[in-house]
């Protein structure tokens, strides 16, 4: 039961992290220069939106219950079953970021979720 | 070169470096923890005890700033890409790793992983066949 709650754990507290991580890059908007400098500005003003260290938290969060279920899991059990963390991905992102998910980027993030279950079981 | 094609271009190439410094930081990390006997996880103060001993090694370090250099490239990759895009798309890496681990040490590789390299190949080839922004720029 526990593995169970904490794989749930780790696939939605890091799909959530990431998702919060985007919000933040999004509201700072598309980076045009790549110079030292203006990257950290960049990350000095990602820094001061709560989106990002929400995000952070919760990817840590997400970080330590893996390495936690990895204690008790195998890594061929554990791994493949994450890869679900793309579907979700791209429901959350449709859900919160109001991304358009076409039928074509579905069969893609399908097909990567297959794929990387097949790696890891092969 | 139009604004659209610069974008699409912009987002594969750091998508790409996400890819090289995410692998290089987990290998870097990987060995650098084995080398130092890795962590137990069977107590918390055995857990702590070693990963401060991994911070007295050089690859752990190497590692850990690879996989900072990986999550600037992802930060700023998402300041414009879709989320649902660069996620799918960045999964491109258990491709190249498998690929990698065959050509360069020579590591044995089943059909079955063979076929996932593929699915994925074409998973990755579907998704970035959509474009990299459906959603409007806000402010």
């Amino acid at each position: 039961m526990r593995v169970w709650i904490l794989l749930a754990i780790v696939v939605l507290a890091g799909t959530a992290g990431e998702i919060s991580v985007t919000r933040a890059m999004k509201r700072i908007g598309e980076v045009h220069q790549f110079n030292p400098r203006a990257l950290l500005k960049v990350l000095g003003r990602a820094f001061r939106i709560g989106w990002m260290w929400l995000g952070l938290a919760l990817l840590a969060m997400a970080f330590f219950s893996l390495l936690a279920l990895l204690s008790w899991e195998n890594v061929s059990f554990v791994v493949p079953l994450t890869a679900l963390s793309y579907v979700v991905g791209a429901l959350m992102a449709k859900l919160f970021l109001k991304e358009k998910v076409d039928r074509i980027r579905w069969m893609g993030v399908l097909l990567v979720v297959v794929g990387v279950v097949l790696v890891w079981v092969g | 070169m139009s604004i659209a094609r610069r974008v699409r271009l912009k987002t594969y190439v750091l998508i790409v470096l996400m890819v090289a410094f995410g692998a290089t930081g987990d290998v870097l990390l990987g060995k650098g923890m084995r080398e130092t006997g890795g962590i137990a996880l069977s107590s918390p103060a055995l857990f702590i005890d070693g990963i401060i001993r991994g911070f007295h090694n050089d690859l752990v370090w190497m590692g850990i700033f690879s996989l900072i250099f990986f999550f600037l490239c992802y930060m700023l990759v998402l300041s414009w890409a879709d989320y649902s895009f660069v996620s799918p798309a960045s999964a491109i890496s258990y491709a190249v790793v498998t690929f990698l681990g065959w050509m360069l040490l020579g590591e044995s590789v089943n059909s079955t992983r063979w076929l996932g390299v593929l699915v994925i190949c074409l998973g990755v080839f579907l998704v970035g066949h959509t474009p990299t922004r459906t959603t409007p720029e806000i402010e």
